[in-house]
């Protein structure tokens, strides 16, 4: 019974997190090119940064409604699963997530209605002003959040007394050794998520007619910034996974499938790893490579997950096959949105056309990429999440040690209510994206967040 | 840092009334909003599109009033927050589904196409709906200590009724100050019958309240505290006759005093507020866990202090920019 709750609870939180994180991907970075539109605006006064500008902010207000709801899911989930967390290490998750609350959601939720529906109620420099606090609260709360997430991977700062961690250090804390890998990390990842949606979703509008100058400056913006996005994104992760060898040896050897500590380590490309004999099936794989990327050097010892299998038998690293095809999933979609944008923007590049130059294939080829940075980053959470298992704070606690005592039925009750949810809301969210891009295609005005319906003519109403 | 004396002792009640005023704000502002969803049902399209518009741009950071409350009990007593969020599992849940419906119907019944729009603003009020009741039971629970017996439960089923009847009563004022017209005069019909909802509901935790906890029917009863809580009822009853008779005569000539129910709904419910927190105060959860025993280390709180003590004037003051921007009657939300 304990079992089922802790593995219910799992599923239930992993979706939660699944979804939740979809949106703020999208806004953490949507907020800054808003902000990028609009500055554009101000000084061009050109209206075709304005187009744009209020096409994504609809997407921006989506986005974030989404986010705001999953996110407080999130926060009572801390209490109702998982007690035994905030119990061991509230003293020092506590502070930060008060910290995100008190700095970031408020800042947010706030200028969100200015920025929304101020426009017309402000001088231009207030809503531009509005425009750079949203953006700027959406990236302190990624900020905290990623914070406390590091904290869990590489804790550090802290003293144990009574089962209880207490603060020494907050800024050890704070700038834990996972952190700024982490965070450049995350927010990297949702510039590229911004950039193929807005990339996608004015290829697809370009596509069915709809070829404004709004469409046309957003698309070359998103093309553009993913390519000199991506090779960075790729550095970047390649410091972050460095950084993982060192300090959480047993998801580097889950990612890379490697068994037994050795030297001289092959990169495997495909393999079914087999949990149950402790090896790989069907292994391919380039000589010396994984030692070459993790040491820097052709013969470097990397540590294999039997090393992390205590003298009892008890198995202290991840389930390997998620971890290890998470990691691919996330890698092959980074090399695709590689190809992907810097072919696009060699086209835009060479024949001086702009965004006329691009081939119908690669325009489907950008419709088809709009959510990679969706598939991109989940891949990416699962391998680092799942990968830190069994630990919930490496080394402090288990993830078993925090579930709630709640029956499983109830749980599963619960786990099945939020799917449909999450189910119903993610098709809405992609349904009436699309849909306002098709809307604005037809030169429909999507200006109104109320549309008034024909009944109600102005003379209707003389309260107006 | 032993500035104030023992820090064990005050911190944890900084907390508590930190906590306290974050809980009091959530339920007026976040009230006026889940019952205008709640009203929902009883407006034509039109008066619905205005309804939205006169909540758009706040129930976002009227909402986060709710997380910053939760986030403080979760800071500041974490053993508290796992015993009161486990023993309320389901209705939490059930609350959580509703402020999804609730906060996505915004933003969707605008944008997806007209015929989607009534699904939309039947998620909306069913949304409302959900987290209403559900908040009301929980009330309920808690002030039961939080033990699912069967006479506990019909209580915290009452309470869920009383506590929609009178977030729509605070959500109706709020539209007769934001609103004109029929609408305006709809809107203090759903106040007059709302407003004894929340009479009935106030009365029956002030009936119920001192019969669970013998503590707190001493606190009540004896000499001289009865005279200290003395003005919390007589108030309250004022004001309900203020109200009364000022819907009565609603709405006054060139608009005048359409302000005046919701402050005085406003008024009516930091009555009832503070009367609960005379009460309850030690006790985070009633009469098992005082704030005392729950509280963080106070190094840990301290910091938050700090950033509490900068951050929530800020807050505060942001807040009321956004209600001043805002102001008057509610006009056609536009992105531009």
């Amino acid at each position: 019974m304990e079992l089922e709750t802790l593995l219910l609870s799992r599923i239930q939180f992993a979706a939660n997190i699944s979804f939740h994180i979809l949106f703020p991907t999208i806004t953490i970075a949507l907020g800054w090119v808003l902000l990028f539109f609009k500055l554009r605006y101000n000084r061009t006064g050109e209206e075709r940064w304005m187009e744009a500008y209020r096409f994504w902010v609809k997407i921006f207000a989506l986005s974030f409604a989404m986010g705001v709801v999953s996110g407080i899911t999130m926060s009572f989930q801390f209490g109702t699963n998982w007690p035994g967390f905030m119990e061991k290490v509230g003293n020092i998750a506590g502070p930060l997530l008060a910290y995100e609350i008190m700095t970031a959601f408020f800042l947010e939720a706030v200028f969100l209605g200015i920025m929304l529906f101020g426009f017309s109620r402000v001088p231009n420099w207030v809503h531009t002003l509005a425009t750079f606090l949203v953006a700027f609260g959406t990236m302190m709360s990624a900020f905290w959040i990623i914070v406390l997430n590091s904290w869990m991977h590489t804790p550090q700062g802290f003293e144990m007394i009574d089962g209880v961690a207490h603060a020494t250090d907050w800024s050890a804390i704070i700038f834990n050794p996972s952190m700024p890998y982490r965070f450049t990390h995350m927010v990297l990842a949702s510039f590229l998520t911004v950039s193929f949606l807005i990339a996608g979703v004015s290829a697809f509008r370009w596509l069915i007619g709809g070829r404004t100058e709004g469409v046309r400056v957003a698309m070359k913006s998103a093309i553009v910034a993913a390519a000199l996005l991506i090779p960075v994104q790729i550095l970047v992760g390649d410091f972050h996974g460095l950084n993982t060898k060192e300090y959480q040896p047993a998801k580097v050897a889950a990612m890379e499938g490697n068994w037994e500590t050795s030297t001289g380590v092959p990169l495997i490309l495909f393999a079914i790893p087999d949990e149950e004999a402790r090896e790989n099936r069907f292994e391919i794989g380039i000589p010396k490579l994984a030692s070459f990327i993790l040491t820097h050097d052709w013969n470097g010892e990397v540590q294999g997950l039997n090393d992390f299998v205590s003298e009892d038998g008890e198995v202290l690293h991840p389930r390997v096959s998620p971890v290890f095809w998470s990691f691919r999933v996330m890698v092959g979609t980074g090399l695709l949105m590689l190809l992907v944008s810097w072919s696009a923007t060699y086209t835009i590049m060479r024949r001086k056309r702009g965004v006329e130059g691009l081939p119908k294939p690669m325009l489907y080829a950008l419709v088809g990429m709009s959510f990679s940075g969706w598939l991109a980053t989940l891949a990416g959470w699962y391998t680092t999440e799942i990968g830190r298992q069994p630990w919930l704070v490496q080394g402090v606690m288990t993830t078993k040690e925090a579930v709630a005592d709640v029956p499983a039925p109830m749980v599963l009750t619960t786990l099945i209510a939020y799917l449909v949810v999450y189910a119903g809301l993610l098709t809405a969210y992609i349904f009436v994206i699309f849909y306002l891009a098709r809307k604005t295609s037809r030169g429909e005005d999507i200006g109104t967040q109320i549309a008034p319906s024909p009944a109600a003519a102005p003379k209707a109403m003389p309260a107006e | 840092m032993n500035y104030f004396g023992d820090p064990t002792i005050w911190l944890p009640f900084v907390f508590a009334a930190l906590m306290g005023v974050s809980i009091l704000i959530y339920v007026i502002l976040d009230g006026f909003d889940l019952g205008v969803g709640v009203l929902f049902p009883f407006a034509n399209n039109d008066e619905k599109d205005k309804m939205i518009a006169s909540i758009g741009p706040f129930w976002d950071a009227n909402e986060t009033w709710l997380v910053l409350a939760v986030g403080l009990l979760l800071v500041a007593f974490p053993s508290a927050h796992g015993a009161i969020l486990t023993a309320l599992y389901l209705p939490v849940a059930i609350m959580l589904i509703g402020l999804i419906l609730r906060g996505v119907a915004f933003e969707f019944r605008a944008k997806a196409p007209a015929p989607h729009k009534r699904l939309w603003n039947n998620a909306f009020f069913a949304g409302s709906l959900m987290t209403s009741l559900s908040q009301g039971f929980m009330l309920g629970m808690y002030v039961m200590g939080l033990e699912w017996t069967l006479a506990n439960v019909g209580f915290a089923i009452l309470t869920a009724v009383f506590l929609t009847v009178g977030y729509s009563f605070i959500g109706a004022t709020w539209i007769i100050h934001k609103t004109s017209a029929r609408l305006q005069a709809k809107a203090v019909e759903w106040a007059k019958g709302g407003i004894w909802g929340l009479v009935l509901g106030i009365g029956a935790i002030s009936l119920a309240t001192p019969f669970v906890s013998t503590r707190i029917f001493d606190k009540w009863f004896s000499w001289p505290e009865a005279l200290y809580l003395s003005p919390l009822p007589i108030l309250s009853a004022v004001l309900v006759g203020w109200l009364w008779s000022m819907l009565r005569k609603m709405p006054y000539a060139e608009d005048r005093r359409s302000w005046q129910p919701f402050a005085g709904a406003t008024a009516l419910w930091v009555m009832a507020f503070g009367g609960m927190a005379y009460s309850f105060y030690p006790y985070v959860v009633p009469e098992q866990i005082t704030i005392y025993e729950a509280a963080s280390a106070p190094e840990s709180l301290f910091i938050i202090l700090i950033g509490t003590c900068i951050v929530l004037p800020t807050i505060m003051g942001y807040t009321i920019l956004s209600y001043v921007i805002f102001r008057g009657k509610a006009t056609e939300l536009r992105y531009d």
